[in-house]
């Protein structure tokens, strides 16, 4: 392991989560390892994320932030490669539990990735309902309810509510994205997870990303990976670092910026390197 | 070696390397020039028949090769043709689908071998083909399914009405959707996995099954690409001789247009193949045979270039698909 | 945006979720339905493949011997199997010829399309090669009948040689024009830098750089004609002597088991059998040395199968 300094990095936080607050937990792992082959790209993690706030994961590029956030609602299950162990538990359901049936528990955990992704072919209607027809919901009124709710909490609805019908790839990039958000926001999950959602857009629309998270963590935990360490103090409430794989500090975020406990972390928030 | 190359480029200056591209460009355009000398040689040596008998040549149905009451029609073959390649497609793009999907989704272990199975069918020749058709398909094909068929609705749907003996339509529709299921897969297949992996990660994420990230993520991003590829089974259908040569049943004319799916018929490729070496050069048989193969390289070729076409375009798109 | 408008939405949710629950098993279901289709499909597709080989296994084994190799087909109706050495030289001569003409045009189109594309030009010239490879073969035999039969007066090897070296052209200029693009640009950058002129870049550095892959394009062609047939019937006629100079008639392996298979004598049956598995293991063969030999170099397996989408007619 090339690290910084020679001495050996030890994580501030090993074996059981850390409790860092008082109120309930939405979603906590438990030992998750992911391995793609025989490398072992994520160790051992264990995190306790409240509910009703955004945590942001932290660290320089290769760290295994994505492959750990993809844990959370079994994404690695399309990569062949791919072996997850430990718990991923919402609400004391453990999403690898063998005997669960992944398709619904799946669903409650929506997630929004880099660069914004809707169906090419369809409409801004059809894209946030895609996930809602796939579960039987057919009745138009419930449908169009539930695309004015998920486009008004994704901040997107003023903007298209005159003409849903357009195609999807016709809106901006920064459209775009908050249309993905909507999207996810239609299944009625109980986590988002983002990763790095605003790195391909503007700073306007990066913004306006920022503005919607901020309000959607007042129902929702959010869990958002970001490069930008500004982005993370001024949208997150917790912060967990990681590097090469290993979770290495996870606080509050005011703590953690202002005062970390290792001395990695205050190596990487000082930018000595990224 | 190097040493030597310096000190004769030196010597020749540019003018090798001018050869050189005037050589490439020739044998490139040479593709062009065939194609073009292929229409006129073929139009200017059917010139005798579409003299005699006109446009109508297209539509007519007589076939009497008899000197002095000669009169020649190719509709009965170019009906033959669509019938045989509308019974191919009918059966082979589903069957084709699902061979793409099933490379795609199975496991490694399991889907390259029998990826690569349907790939050794397109291997095995056309005159093969035929001979087991001939000698071995159609007789358990006429008493299993045909004459089954014939039995229970003869008399009630016209399509099962004929005699069935075996070598007829139906059989040689067959022989030729089992022929085509390879090019159709394997430009499927390609065309599936041109689909960019964030869509399948957004139906995913939706929470849905495999089948579901097919129909949400995967067809309607790949559909210009899974039309060419039926397409170009198509134009392959088209195309195809021997086989159907040794199993449609050789009608010739009237006769040749078929009323049910028992009957015997021919197609432009097989009247061609069937009759070529026969036709006395002192009649116009030649040069008939010659109009039919004109108009089967012109239907051809234009079923090839949509194919190409839609293809192509969805391969590109696959690039520039989300704007930002 | 207000909270009231969330306080809303958190209300409805749960009755959103309820609804949601209800049908995961029907699509489980249709998953599961679905798998049991595709396998079925892919099934389907290769009983067929299966029983051929094994008919001709079965049915062709017992024709082949040495005499069956070597000898003349004879008489027809004589009661012995008809031998089918002619149409096996005749297979090799025509493939021979037909690789002196189609190679050289397949890899200098190839060349052209590498190293000299990009333009509009070039466009239509790669449109119109994947467009040519697809055409039915029988139009391109009569044509080399026009183009030559007509012209000298009598059937000609050449007239054959020429309609197989017209399929075999596209595909060995695709394989020829995919191959030089494996070859990294730096090398032809290094050659330049060197001083080197393009052609002898191209020749010299960049094709033996590429032989392996040309030479598979090649393989490739060779067992795609091999099993061609049409364009044989009004070029070469075939024949039941063995080659007699170029300008009289020859048979082909294609040709020989088509003639079998309009004579109705059981022993012409039986070496209609031998005749077609000689020919399928011979290209079968072709094929798995393909794969073996070019896998192992860890090369675009995409290669192959873009080539071998094609077949013989």
């Amino acid at each position: 392991m090339a690290a910084i300094t020679t001495k050996k990095i030890i994580p501030t936080h090993i074996g059981a989560p850390v409790d860092v607050t008082k109120s309930k937990y939405k979603m906590i792992t438990e030992n998750v390892n992911v391995y793609y082959g025989n490398f072992l790209a994520v160790k051992n993690i264990s995190i306790k994320f409240p509910e009703k706030s955004v945590t942001a994961l932290i660290g320089p590029s290769g760290c295994g932030k994505t492959t750990f956030l993809r844990c959370l609602n079994r994404m690695h299950d399309m990569t062949k490669s791919a072996r997850v162990e430990g718990k991923v538990m919402i609400d004391d359901i453990d999403l690898y539990d063998k005997s669960i049936d992944p398709i619904y528990h799946r669903r409650k955990v929506g997630m929004v990735f880099q660069k914004p992704n809707p169906f090419p072919t369809m409409s801004i209607y059809d894209n946030v309902v895609a996930g809602v027809r796939l579960n039987g919901v057919r009745d138009k009124k419930i449908l169009d309810e539930i695309v004015e709710d998920s486009l008004k909490m994704a901040y997107l609805w003023d903007e298209v509510k005159d003409d849903l019908r357009k195609p999807a790839i016709e809106l901006s990039g920064g459209q775009q994205q908050r249309l993905c958000i909507a999207r996810a926001l239609a299944i009625q999950p109980e986590v988002l997870l983002m990763d790095e959602p605003a790195s391909a857009l503007d700073p306007i629309a990066t913004q306006k990303i920022e503005e919607t998270i901020t309000e959607l963590k007042k129902d929702y935990c959010i869990i958002i990976i970001t490069h930008n360490m500004q982005q993370a103090v001024r949208v997150s409430d917790y912060t967990g670092f990681m590097y090469l794989g290993d979770l290495i500090e996870f606080n509050e975020t005011k703590k953690l910026f202002t005062d970390p406990k290792n001395e990695l972390t205050a190596k990487y928030v000082k930018g000595y390197f990224g | 070696m190097l040493k030597r190359e310096f000190g004769k480029s030196r010597g020749r200056g540019p003018l090798s390397d001018k050869i050189f591209k005037i050589a490439a460009t020739v044998a490139g355009a040479y593709v062009l020039a065939v194609i073009l000398v292929m229409i006129l040689q073929l139009g200017w040596e059917s010139g005798p028949v579409w003299q005699k008998e006109g446009i109508e040549f297209i539509w007519g149905t007589d076939w009497n090769p008899v000197e002095g009451r000669e009169s020649y029609g190719a509709l009965p073959y170019i009906i033959g043709t669509l019938v045989t390649s509308a019974i191919a497609m009918i059966i082979a793009v589903p069957l084709s689908l699902g061979v793409a999907m099933f490379v795609l989704t199975a496991p490694k272990r399991i889907g390259e071998p029998m990826g690569y199975m349907v790939e050794l069918i397109a291997a095995v020749p056309s005159v093969v083909f035929g001979l087991w058709g001939l000698f071995v398909f159609r007789f358990y094909f006429k008493d299993l399914i045909e004459q089954p068929l014939h039995n229970a609705f003869g008399d009630s749907i016209f399509l099962f009405s004929g005699n069935p003996f075996g070598l007829d339509i139906l059989s040689a529709g067959i022989i030729l959707a089992i022929m085509i299921i390879p090019t159709i897969s394997a430009v499927s297949r390609e065309t599936m996995l041109a689909v960019p992996q964030q869509q399948k990660e957004a139906a995913y994420m939706l929470g849905s099954t495999t089948w579901e990230m097919f129909r949400l993520a995967v067809f309607p991003y790949a559909k210009a690409g899974l039309i060419g590829a039926s397409i170009m089974g198509l134009g392959r259908a088209v195309g195809e001789t021997m086989a159907v040569t040794m199993i449609i049943g050789n009608a010739t004319g009237l006769a040749a247009i078929p009323d049910s799916l028992f009957d015997a018929g021919q197609t432009m490729p097989s009247i061609i193949a069937n009759e070529f070496i026969e036709a006395s050069p002192a009649s116009i048989h030649v040069s008939a045979l010659i109009a039919v193969g004109l108009v089967l390289f012109l239907i051809a070729m234009a079923i090839n270039v949509v194919a190409h076409f839609l293809v192509t375009r969805m391969l590109k798109i696959r690039e520039g698909a989300v704007n930002n | 945006m207000s909270s009231t408008l969330l306080q809303n939405s958190r209300d409805k949710r749960a009755e959103y979720r309820a609804m949601f629950k209800a049908n995961v098993k029907n699509r489980l279901l249709v998953d599961k339905i679905m798998i049991g289709i595709v396998i079925t499909c892919t099934l389907l597709a290769i009983i067929p493949l299966l029983w051929i080989l094994g008919t001709l296994v079965y049915g062709g084994v017992g024709a082949l011997s040495w005499e069956f190799f070597t000898q003349e087909p004879g008489a027809v109706g004589s009661g012995v199997p008809p031998a089918i050495g002619p149409a096996i030289q005749g297979t090799l001569i025509i493939i021979g010829l037909s690789s002196l003409i189609g190679v050289p045009i397949g890899v200098m189109s190839g060349i052209y399309l590498a190293e000299f594309g990009g333009g509009w030009f070039s466009k239509q010239v790669r449109f119109f090669t994947d467009v040519f490879m697809e055409f039915p073969s029988i139009v391109l035999g009569v044509f080399a009948f026009l183009a030559i039969v007509l012209i000298i007066g009598h059937f000609s090897i050449w007239a054959g040689a020429f309609a197989l070296s017209l399929i075999m052209f596209p595909i060995v200029a695709r394989a020829t024009e995919e191959a030089l693009k494996m070859v990294p640009y730096s090398v032809r950058e290094a050659g330049t830098a060197l001083g080197l002129r393009k052609w002898i870049v191209t020749l010299r550095i960049i094709i033996p750089a590429a032989k392996k892959a040309i030479l598979t394009g090649i393989l490739l062609s060779i067992s795609r004609i091999s099993g061609e047939t049409a364009p044989l019937i009004m070029t070469i006629l075939g024949s039941s002597q063995f080659f007699g100079g170029f300008d009289s008639p020859m048979d082909a392996l294609p040709l020989r088991i088509w003639r079998f298979s309009l004579q109705p004598y059981d022993e012409a049956r039986l070496s209609g059998w031998g005749a077609a598995l000689v020919l399928v293991l011979i290209i079968l063969a072709i094929h798995i040395a393909v794969r073996c030999w070019f896998s192992r170099k860890n090369t675009d397996k995409g290669f192959i199968s873009r080539i071998l989408k094609q077949r013989s007619v």
